[in-house]
């Protein structure tokens, strides 16, 4: 009998020792479980769709690229579970301290983003600076993309650490980063004590979720998601994967919070060729 | 009861560890605690947003912008299931303690270390402490503690035969390096004065070897003219220092090292003090005798408290001296050069030559003497470890003839 497969993207090396160490625990705890990861997040998509995958762990984007291309066929998909760091981030608009005032005085200016699939540090606060009247988007010959490892949706942080650099160095006038790296960049030494400062916040959003399709196996799902709810930081088995994968708590997924990225995906048309390829193939 | 804390930033910067102070204020809280956070920097919320996840604790964000952050729900994850290292040095040091301080709690789930001696009784002595500390104030600086301009004996074959002993000590202090430098490492740190005595202990054989190596001036430049002739390292000499090199056990390397051959060493460096021809030289001896009679309280004192544990340990020493002895009984002992070369300094009077027969017989005797206080120095110590006046007499003719 075929085992409950898992797909994710290898965006860093340390992906192989996080679901090598879940593949140990879930097959410990009576579920047959394996893993197949892939290079970037539309293969991944393509790979859930085609039936060669039976849960997959999504960026925001693929979430959202896999929910239009279900919508489209007729079938459903549903984020099943998410981190508890999952909930509720924001991204933040940089500024020289000396910089722009208000988000009008970037008209005209060149604004640094992450990879231009980032849901991040590109879509969404591009989408805030959008709806707040500027007219940017990822294309826009003022928007300087650092396209770090496009596919993997910006899961790789070095994108949002070069889009800062390049304000710090003049190059750009804005740079768009997630919030918890705000603070990593200062305690890192990136960025030095006062030289940048916030311009503009996204309201909050939702990460990752790992997605299912309709169709998927109830007994090793439900078997899966009381495992992961198991897990406990407090045990040193589980929390070093916890720690690995980011995260004190895995929740029960929602949806909510994927509103403005699905907002900007629209406005910009980041999903839509892939989305129609998939939707061709059937 | 649910307890508020205001944590006012007004003025704080949050790019200048402000988040910080936040921590500080959560870190005493409880569940329905809450803390409530007020400041003035822009990037206050997206920061203190960031902070809340990685906690693991509520956060919401109040009308006038103040943020709350409720106590984390894992709090204490790190600490459940620890084990506290005891303070005082344990009879066994558990592997997972790891390289962790006494005194410590280690968090569960890390690695594990393999260090072979982990026990107290393999490696303890009380002495431990007031050696180290001694070793430690009597550090000297090879700069400035050896008189290095002072003129060399003008004399060129006294000189050469100061060259020769320089070179022999050189090969057996650095034995005396590895040795120590070998079980630092497989010591479990948790006995944390052993690890400082061995590392305080190599870096003084560092230091003799730096000073033994610049006396005899053997990396030296040398000026036009035929070279002299190297010193001899020689089979018995190296063979001799092999086996204590490749010695696997602490105890018996201990007793081979510091209690016969460390031993023996302090007798030949007086020896050197005493009658070595110039001041460079007598220098060199004396603070090397400093540290080699720390060298061997320690092993003495380790070996003391052993012997005392367990008694079969005596046995294994002298099994240890009869088998080296055996395995060293084809090789030629002390080499002629050296041996020769301590007549030569011990026999050497200022404006006499140095192969006058007076001369000679004098070094001859001191060289003599120099063995018998070898040999009596031996069996006193022998005799400290439990061995009896006969077995500790036996012991210590079979030691090898290369003194360490």
């Amino acid at each position: 009998m075929r085992p409950f497969i898992l797909g994710a993207v290898a965006y860093d090396p340390k992906v192989v020792t996080i679901w090598d160490g879940f593949k140990l625990y879930f097959e410990a705890n009576g579920l047959s479980f394996d893993y197949v990861l892939f290079h970037n997040y539309e293969r991944q998509v393509e790979a859930h769709f085609a039936g060669v995958i039976d849960v997959a762990w999504n960026s925001p984007l693929a979430w959202v690229q896999a929910q239009r291309i279900a919508t489209r066929l007729g079938r459903r998909a549903q984020a099943v579970a998410m981190r508890d760091t999952d909930q509720d981030l924001t991204s933040v608009v940089l500024v020289r301290t000396e910089g722009p005032a208000t988000i009008a005085d970037l008209t005209g200016r060149r604004i640094g983003v992450g990879a231009m699939d980032s849901p991040q540090a590109t879509l969404l606060p591009l989408l805030q600076l959008a709806e707040r009247g500027l007219d940017v988007h990822p294309d826009h010959p003022n928007v300087v993309r650092h396209d770090v490892l496009v596919g993997k949706h910006g899961d790789h942080i070095g994108g949002e650490r070069e889009a800062v650099r390049a304000l710090l160095h003049g190059d750009v006038d804005a740079a768009c980063i997630i919030d918890g790296n705000l603070a990593a960049f200062t305690q890192e030494g990136t960025v030095r004590a006062g030289a940048l400062r916030v311009l503009a916040t996204t309201p909050a959003y939702d990460h990752c979720n790992f997605t299912v399709l309709d169709g998927t196996a109830t007994r090793p799902l439900t078997r899966f998601l009381a495992l992961l709810h198991g897990m406990s930081w407090g045990e040193a088995d589980t929390r070093r994967l916890m720690d690995l994968e980011g995260l004190k708590a895995w929740r029960p997924g929602r949806t909510t919070g994927y509103s403005a990225l699905d907002r900007a995906c629209t406005r910009f048309g980041t999903a839509d060729a892939f989305v129609a390829q998939q939707v061709a193939r059937g | 009861m649910t307890r508020r804390r205001v944590v006012d930033l007004t003025g704080a910067r949050m790019d200048q560890g402000a988040a910080l102070i936040v921590r500080h204020a959560l870190a005493d809280m409880g569940p329905g605690d809450e803390v409530r956070v007020v400041g003035d920097d822009a990037s206050l919320v997206p920061t203190l947003r960031a902070l809340a996840r990685a906690l693991g604790a509520p956060f919401t964000v109040e009308a006038d912008g103040a943020c709350v952050l409720g106590a984390s729900t894992h709090p204490d994850g790190r600490r459940t299931g620890g084990m506290l290292v005891p303070t005082a040095p344990a009879d066994h040091a558990h592997p997972r303690w790891g390289l962790a301080a006494r005194g410590t709690l280690v968090e569960a789930g890390g690695p594990e270390f393999a260090f072979p001696l982990a026990e107290k009784r393999a490696v303890w002595t009380d002495e431990l402490a007031r050696l180290y500390a001694q070793a430690a104030a009597a550090q000297w600086d090879p700069a400035t503690a050896i008189p290095w301009a002072e003129p060399r004996c003008d004399d060129d074959a006294v000189e050469a035969a100061v060259v020769q002993v320089m070179a022999y000590l050189v090969e057996n202090e650095t034995a005396a390096l590895l040795v120590p430098a070998r079980f630092c490492a497989q010591v479990h740190p948790h006995f944390r004065e052993v690890l400082q005595l061995l590392a305080i202990q190599t870096a003084d054989e560092a230091r003799h070897i730096e000073v033994f190596t610049r006396r005899a001036g053997l990396e030296a430049p040398r000026g036009p003219g035929p070279a002299p002739m190297p010193p001899l390292s020689t089979v018995g000499g190296q063979t001799s220092l092999k086996s204590l090199v490749d010695e696997p056990d602490f105890a018996l390397a201990s007793f081979l090292l510091s209690v016969l051959g460390e031993g023996s060493f302090l007798s030949l460096l007086r020896f050197l003090d005493r009658y070595a021809p110039d001041a460079v030289t007598r220098a060199v001896a004396r603070l090397a005798a400093q540290d080699e009679a720390r060298h061997v309280a320690f092993g003495l004192a380790h070996l003391e408290r052993q012997t005392a544990l367990d008694p079969s340990l005596r046995p294994q020493l002298a099994a240890a001296v009869h088998a080296r002895h055996d395995a060293l009984a084809h090789t030629a002992g002390l080499n002629a050069e050296v041996f020769d070369a301590l007549v030569l300094i011990a026999g050497h009077q200022p404006n006499r030559p140095a192969w006058d027969p007076v001369g000679i017989a004098t070094g001859w005797n001191a060289v003599q003497e120099l063995i018998a206080e070898m040999d009596a120095g031996r069996q006193v110590r022998l005799r400290r470890l439990g061995f009896s006046g006969a077995e500790a007499a036996a012991l210590s003719a079979l030691h090898t003839r290369n003194f360490m």
